[in-house]
């Protein structure tokens, strides 16, 4: 388990990381979320060892990151953010020089390599000098690099950044296949990414932390407010406002008009669903209904309600 | 000990894989081989003197040239990030890049022996003794130097700033006890204790003092320890 506790990092007079508390169970992938410069590759940097903490400590199991960094390293892969790799170098030379640094050489670099080319995909570049591979090789010969000593922990910051969609797919394939017998925490401000691969989600905002929970608990927990677009025809400006009036907690955003056509958006606690008044009003007005569209929240809207607007507990 | 060599081969094979060092060895070899030939055959002496005056000063450009990328380099492409969340300690890290630097400049060196064969096939009355001395005097200078060089590395990402304070720390060194007579009587034994060229001088002329041993060694051993600390601080900036 990672436990990391009451975290603080200041750069000179910049508070990068304010007091972060929280823990990653065995086998679980966490995603770390956060707008540019909100604390994540801080937090990660720490954690790695590559950075001390101003205050608090980061614990791996029964080891902590301020006495013990030398162990923890040893059972913990990391990819930096930008994947800073040696371009000189081939791929086959770098990944034997950091498997040797690790401990891992004869027989066992062997069979560490035949794995992380296997699971990275990297057959066709082993031999290429890594300055000649594309960007999306590059990134799977940082997560080789991050891999072959085969760690406990992962920790992936920005994996994906930079890649196009069909190597987005493929890491992500990989990151869910390692998660499954390893911790793997990954960084990322792509929301669908991180939708997509982890089990639980943290966002960090300016240092702090501003929510913790599955997906679902986030969007559960999240107070913001739900939309409903109707497209009608013969809806007068009076039978629109009567809407309101129909029931409580709902606000008319916008109506416009298009052609013959009114768009009328309704905003409403995500906990009341209107859409029967709606229709029962349509109906009783004369409308003819010929769309509606409820936008469900999605995380991208507590991400920026958390991180943008400032407020709001998820 | 598997750290600092796994280190000192991926620094030496970059020397190789990159333009770098080939130009080195060929301009020391030029510079060395011009200026020593020059005067061998008027002086008509069967000695190494010419050679032993000549690379200290060459050394005071070509240390920190080869040296300046060696730290900085892994700052500005971010893999220090790499190799500072290995299991590897941050002497182990310095020691590897050093001994990187110091074969390099040996094996510069190794292709001035040329002038000790020609030496031994035209001359007479040779003093094996001091040309050895000489050699070994040359190498502990270029250790000297190349852990001024690799501590000015560590100070900055910016390569060019890791060369401008080599040469300036390097050329500090050097010029000691030149300016002897501009101190006071009471420093100027220190000042020349402090002195590259007071040390070298004594073993090239084929003594070798504790003396001069300690004072390289512990030179060396205080750059490469800054050097540490230097790395040590960037965890806790």
């Amino acid at each position: 388990m990672v436990k990391i506790e009451n975290l603080v990092k200041h750069y000179g007079s910049v508070r990068a990381v304010q007091g972060i508390n929280f823990e990653v169970k065995d086998g679980e992938i966490l995603g770390f979320l956060g707008a540019n410069g909100a604390g994540k590759s801080t937090t990660l940097k720490v954690m790695t060892g590559f950075l001390s903490p101003t205050a608090g400590n980061v614990h791996f199991d029964d080891k902590n990151i301020l006495e013990h960094s030398l162990e923890i390293r040893k059972e913990v892969g990391y990819l930096p953010e930008n994947n800073p790799l040696y371009l000189e170098m081939k791929v086959y030379d770098f990944l034997e020089f950091i498997a040797k640094v690790r401990g891992i050489e004869g027989k066992a670099f062997k069979s560490a390599l035949g794995r992380v080319i296997e699971q990275c995909g990297l057959k066709g570049i082993i031999h290429k000098q890594i300055i000649e591979c594309s960007k999306g090789y590059k990134q799977r010969v940082g997560l080789a690099m991050a891999m072959i000593h085969d760690p406990k922990v992962l920790i992936l910051d920005e994996p994906v950044s930079g890649l196009d969609p069909n190597q987005i797919v493929e890491i992500r394939e990989l990151i869910k296949k390692v998660g499954e017998e390893k911790t793997v925490i990954i960084s990322s401000h792509i929301l669908q990414e991180i939708e997509a691969t982890v089990d639980r989600i943290i966002i960090i905002h300016e240092g702090q932390l501003v929510a913790d929970g599955t997906h679902q608990e986030l969007m559960h927990n999240f107070h913001g407010k739900a939309q409903l677009t109707i497209e009608a025809k013969n809806a007068t400006d009076d039978s629109i406002m009567q809407l309101k009036e129909k029931e409580s907690g709902i606000h008319i955003a916008n109506v416009s008009t298009i052609k013959d056509k009114r768009v009328i958006s309704l905003e409403f606690d995500k906990k009341i669903d209107p859409r029967e008044m709606v229709f029962n009003h349509a109906v009783a007005e004369k409308w003819t209904l010929l769309e509606m569209t409820t936008h469900k929240v999605q995380l991208e809207d507590v991400f920026r309600t958390l991180t943008i607007e400032g407020g709001g507990n998820a | 000990m598997r750290n600092i060599k796994g280190i000192f081969i991926r620094e030496l094979k970059s020397y190789f894989n990159s333009p770098m060092a080939y130009i080195f060895l060929v301009i020391f070899a030029l510079i060395n081989g011009y200026f020593f030939t020059n005067t061998f055959f008027l002086i008509n002496q069967s000695d190494m003197r010419a050679l032993f005056s000549i690379i200290p000063l060459v050394y005071l450009f070509f240390i920190p040239a080869i040296a300046m990328g060696v730290i900085a380099k892994e700052k500005n492409q971010g893999t220090i990030e790499v190799i500072s969340t290995l299991p590897i300690k941050d002497h182990e890290f310095v020691l590897g890049k050093y001994f990187a630097v110091l074969s390099l400049i040996s094996i510069g060196l190794l292709f001035t022996l040329i002038h000790f064969f020609t030496l031994i096939g035209v001359g007479t009355n040779i003093d094996y003794g001091a040309a050895i001395c000489g050699y070994l005097g040359l190498l502990l200078v270029g250790g000297f130097y190349a852990a001024i060089g690799t501590f000015a590395s560590s100070i900055s990402e910016n390569q060019v700033v890791g060369f401008i304070v080599g040469i300036a720390i390097i050329i500090i060194f050097f010029l000691m006890d030149k300016l002897l007579i501009f101190v006071p009587v009471s420093l100027s034994g220190i000042i020349q204790y402090m002195s590259v060229d007071f040390h070298f001088s004594n073993i090239s002329r084929g003594v070798i003092d504790s003396r001069n041993l300690v004072y390289f060694g512990s030179m060396i051993a205080f750059f490469l320890m800054m050097t540490v600390r230097i790395l040590d601080m960037r965890k806790w900036r």
